[in-house]
């Protein structure tokens, strides 16, 4: 019996396997399925969550091995059910997705570089970004969105308007 | 109509046949509003056909309802996006087409997918760049319907004429009373007037559109953001089981036998089974119903199924598999370039002649390595089979061809199969072939239950339908003032039958320079390969317009011309190759697009040592496209692509970001392919499984991109396609200006070029 905390939540997995990768217990027995499987080898980033607020590829994470573990997942990074993250909201205003399958990894990547960084250099994004492969090469707009994000961090933080989920 | 397969380009009316299959072409099809759908107007299209073109009720449950466009009497608006979504933006552009005509206020307007329907909706598919093209006329038509029956409500309501009335953001007004009325609230009173025919259709002027070519963020982005399910892997049906299909990695290679009863002992497995294929070497066929030979586990979760798989072991036949080893086929290719082509597909002049008494000749060896699709979503499909009936969700982009195929393979009648387009983790032609969903079908009905297929990262590599390998060999010359007379290509596609290219693999002849250079001979020659091909993103001209436009170069500098003054006299007086085809090369629109790049990018200004600019252009897919690439070089050969631009002339733009967003991904995929992309074959096997043996692109290596759209008004056409052609070779130019060293073969990583 394995017992993750996922999203500020206890959720069990049952009579798992321990050695399923996060990524498949979050898609197949949770219905989590916003991480994405994209290679299997952690290559291309689509699976990112975070695990205790660092960003790692749910594809070589095995369940068994994560018990007492925050694990944070793109369905986990809003403050509240109808608010978006900054980063959240800056993806669709800079209309950043082609196909967009590999966008959740992309935004968790962006939400842990800001929370570590919050005003990154052009380069400094680009760095932290490299790990998650964009097929459609949405790049230019990424960078865009982490550069707005980051703006709007600046600024609430500024008249103190910024909630803790939106920069969590 | 000649099949794209005679000549191994892609040929997009083919395509159209192909998805189209019984399905009425849109003049055909009859308009009416539909009943039974609530409340509001709902207008689709009937399933009969009425010559009389007057407006005819069809019943409809509010599930079957096939409409295009939905106004319920509380205001939401439904418009239903008719074609796949795979990342070419139509789920958002076509529906802001019909909105535009309807004038509809975009806020309250949700896009869901439409059903598949051909009898309804026509050809659904994507492949060509064809959406916007194939669509424009029908999503105007639709918006424009509807926007008459509501002003022919309002102008009974207030009992005056509809020459009174003015319509903005989903509200009927009539200015001299000053009253309004919204669409939610002339909805039901709509849905009882007459239809419009098609010929009392008043359109929109180009100048009052309020939405077309803007902005417009993409319609399912809020679900992307937020990980809801939106993609054919995302779905669920309850029972479902997992599966994964092993194939042999030698391409042809059929099972002989397997440790069946070891593997259905694992843990979660539920069954394991041979499935016999009905092809050897699977072929391109954008109709076909083939299914390879291999074996299936069925499993509890994907997890399951895929550690069981480890266990696996099979014994395979390949007396039939391809044999094909991509260093035997470069090596005969380089042979025979030497002599002419077996086949003439173009002539004109007499080149010989030319080149013989001309006063230079430049002759060069282009060649382009295969490379896999690599759509970030491997292939998934959840299939339900029901005993009578069955069930599919597919990320496809040929949806339509699903319930044909099948239908044989399940021995079912195509009434019985129903098809659910879902948006796609990417395209790029992969998703023209139906192979897994097929396997998914069959692999259902053997256990009886729903189960959702899901091939690995290293299926996908290994059985993809490549871009082909292509060869061209170049001749060229020039008259005393160093103007280009004469050109010859010699294309050396690979052939699987020996008597035409495979799919990708033949080059369009009637392009630059036919009709602007007095001599020209486009030749063609065969090789034996049996590695399948298909259409990967611009097929024929992702390889092709590397090396014409490479060429081009060449012979500029061999002039010891300017690159753009030479490229704009090669293209001679402006001239439309074949007048009014869309789909032809309009010198005169290509002339204007390489003018305006060069301007944005400053063509001929002064550059730092070890940097140069290099220009390109290049047409297909309706799209005439130039590019600028600012490019570094060091002494490493550490190549960086600093900044691109882009000028396209595609007619006026639907919608202005997702146009953008197009150009930039195709930049970054050109980039991306002519790096380090290289599928090798040997002994019929696939060399490469992974990422880190196959890589794309990532953000630290991404140009800066600046693009510009001329504005002219010519019909629209499709953005998934044309800017990606163009820049291999405005990359390849530059690297020479700055090196010297002229790249005849991609990836440049061939050439040691690290990007």
């Amino acid at each position: 019996m394995i017992t993750l905390t996922i999203n500020d939540q206890q959720r069990s997995l049952g009579d798992i396997d321990p050695e399923t990768p996060l990524l498949w217990a979050l898609r197949d027995t949770l219905g989590l399925v916003g991480t994405k499987f994209g290679c299997g080898i952690a290559m291309c980033g689509a699976c990112t969550v975070h695990i205790d607020g660092a960003p790692t590829r749910a594809c070589q994470l095995q369940v068994g091995q994560l018990q007492g573990r925050a694990i944070t997942t793109i369905e986990g990074i809003a403050p509240s059910a109808d608010t978006l993250h900054v980063v959240q909201q800056a993806w669709i205003e800079h209309d950043v997705p082609q196909c967009g399958y590999c966008q959740a990894g992309q935004i968790m990547s962006a939400v842990a570089l800001l929370k570590d960084n919050p005003r990154p250099s052009e380069g400094e994004i680009d760095t932290a970004m490299s790990g998650n492969l964009c097929r459609c090469g949405t790049y230019t707009r990424i960078v865009a969105a982490i550069q707005d994000a980051s703006e709007k961090i600046a600024q609430r933080a500024i008249v103190g308007g910024l909630s803790q989920g939106e920069i969590a | 109509m000649k099949k794209h397969s005679d000549s191994g380009f892609f040929d997009p009316s083919d395509a159209l046949l192909a998805a189209q299959s019984n399905a009425p072409t849109f003049t055909r099809r009859q308009f009416s509003v539909l009943l039974g759908i609530g409340s509001g107007i709902a207008l689709g299209m009937a399933s009969g056909v009425n010559a009389a073109g007057t407006a005819s009720a069809a019943s409809a449950s509010a599930g079957d309802m096939n409409a295009y466009v939905h106004i319920s009497d509380s205001g939401e608006i439904t418009i239903y996006a008719p074609n796949p979504e795979v990342g070419q933006g139509v789920k958002t552009s076509l529906p802001m087409i019909v909105a535009e005509e309807l004038d509809a206020n975009w806020d309250s307007v949700t896009v869901e997918n439409a059903a598949v329907n051909g009898a309804k909706y026509g050809a659904q598919f994507a492949g060509g760049s064809l959406s916007v093209p194939q669509r424009w006329d029908e999503m105007r038509k639709m918006g424009a319907m509807v926007r008459q029956m509501l002003l022919a409500a309002a102008a009974q309501k207030w009992d005056v004429s509809v020459a009174q009335l003015s319509t903005k953001d989903s509200v009927v007004s009539h200015s001299a009373s000053g009253k309004k009325a919204s669409y939610a609230e002339l909805a039901d009173a709509a849905a009882k007037q007459k239809v419009p025919s098609q010929s009392e259709l008043q359109f929109k002027k180009t100048a009052d559109y309020r939405l077309l070519g803007r902005r417009i963020t993409g319609v399912d982005n809020h679900r992307i953001v937020t990980g809801a399910p939106v993609f054919g892997i995302d779905t669920t049906v309850p029972g479902m089981l997992y599966a994964t299909f092993t194939k042999c990695p030698t391409i042809g290679g059929k099972v002989v036998s397997a440790n069946l009863d070891e593997v259905k002992k694992l843990p979660g497995v539920i069954d394991a089974f041979v499935m016999d294929g009905n092809v050897d070497v699977y072929k391109y066929d954008s109709r076909g119903a083939e299914l390879s030979s291999g074996v299936a586990i069925v499993a509890g979760n994907t997890w399951q199924a895929f550690k069981a798989r480890r266990s696996l072991k099979v014994q395979w036949d390949t007396s039939k598999a391809s044999t094909d080893s991509w260093t035997a086929i470069s090596k005969e290719a380089r042979k025979i370039a030497k002599g002419d082509g077996t086949k003439v597909t173009l002539e004109q002049g007499d080149v010989d002649s030319a080149f013989n008494s001309a006063d230079a000749v430049v002759e060069s060896f282009y060649s382009t390595d295969f490379v896999s699709h690599a759509q970030l979503e491997p292939q998934n499909c959840v299939a339900h089979f029901k005993g009578d009936s069955l069930e599919v969700w597919a990320p496809t982009q040929t949806p339509m061809a699903v319930p044909g195929s099948l239908a044989g393979l399940m021995d079912m009648p195509v009434k019985d199969i129903t098809v659910h387009q879902i948006r796609g983790g990417g395209g790029f032609g992969r998703r023209l072939t139906n192979e897994y969903v097929h396997e998914a079908a069959l692999i259902s009905k053997k256990v009886a239950a729903p189960i959702k297929l899901q091939w690995t990262r290293e299926d996908d590599m290994a059985f993809d339908y490549y871009r082909v390998g292509a060869f061209y060999s170049m001749k060229g010359s020039l008259d005393k003032q160093g103007k280009l007379n004469a050109w010859s290509n010699h294309v050396i596609a690979l052939s699987a039958d020996g008597e035409k290219p495979n799919a990708g693999a033949g080059i369009r002849a009637l392009d630059f320079p036919a009709k602007m250079v007095e001599h020209v001979k486009i030749s063609q020659s065969l090789i034996p390969s049996k590695t399948p091909t298909g259409f990967w993103r611009a097929p024929s001209s992702n390889t092709f317009a590397f090396a014409e436009q490479s060429f081009v170069h060449e012979l500029a500098v061999e002039a010891g011309r300017d690159h753009l003054d030479f490229l704009i006299e090669s293209l001679g007086e402006p001239k439309w190759l074949e007048p009014d085809n869309i789909g032809s090369l309009n010198t005169e629109r290509a002339i204007n697009t390489i003018k305006q790049v060069a301007k944005n990018a400053g063509w001929g200004k002064k550059m730092p040592a070890g940097r140069a600019l290099g220009l390109s252009f290049y047409f297909s897919h309706a799209g005439h496209v130039a590019e600028v690439a600012d490019v570094s070089v060091d002494a490493n050969k550490k190549v960086t692509v600093h900044k691109v631009w882009v000028v396209a002339d595609v007619g006026p733009i639907i919608n202005l970001s997702g146009a953008e967003n197009q150009v930039q991904g195709s930049v970054v995929d050109g980039i991306s392919t002519l790096a380090a992309q290289s599928i090798s074959i040997e002994g019929g096997a696939v060399q490469q499984s992974n990422f880190h043996q196959y890589s794309l692109l990532r953000s630290n290596q991404r140009p800066k991109i600046d693009v510009q759209f001329l504005a002219t008004d010519y019909k629209p056409t499709g953005l998934g396609e044309p800017a990606l052609p163009p820049i291999a070779a405005a990359v390849c130019n530059a690297i020479f200006t700055i090196s010297g060293h002229r790249i005849r073969q991609l990836p440049i990583l061939n050439e040691g070029f690290v990007v």
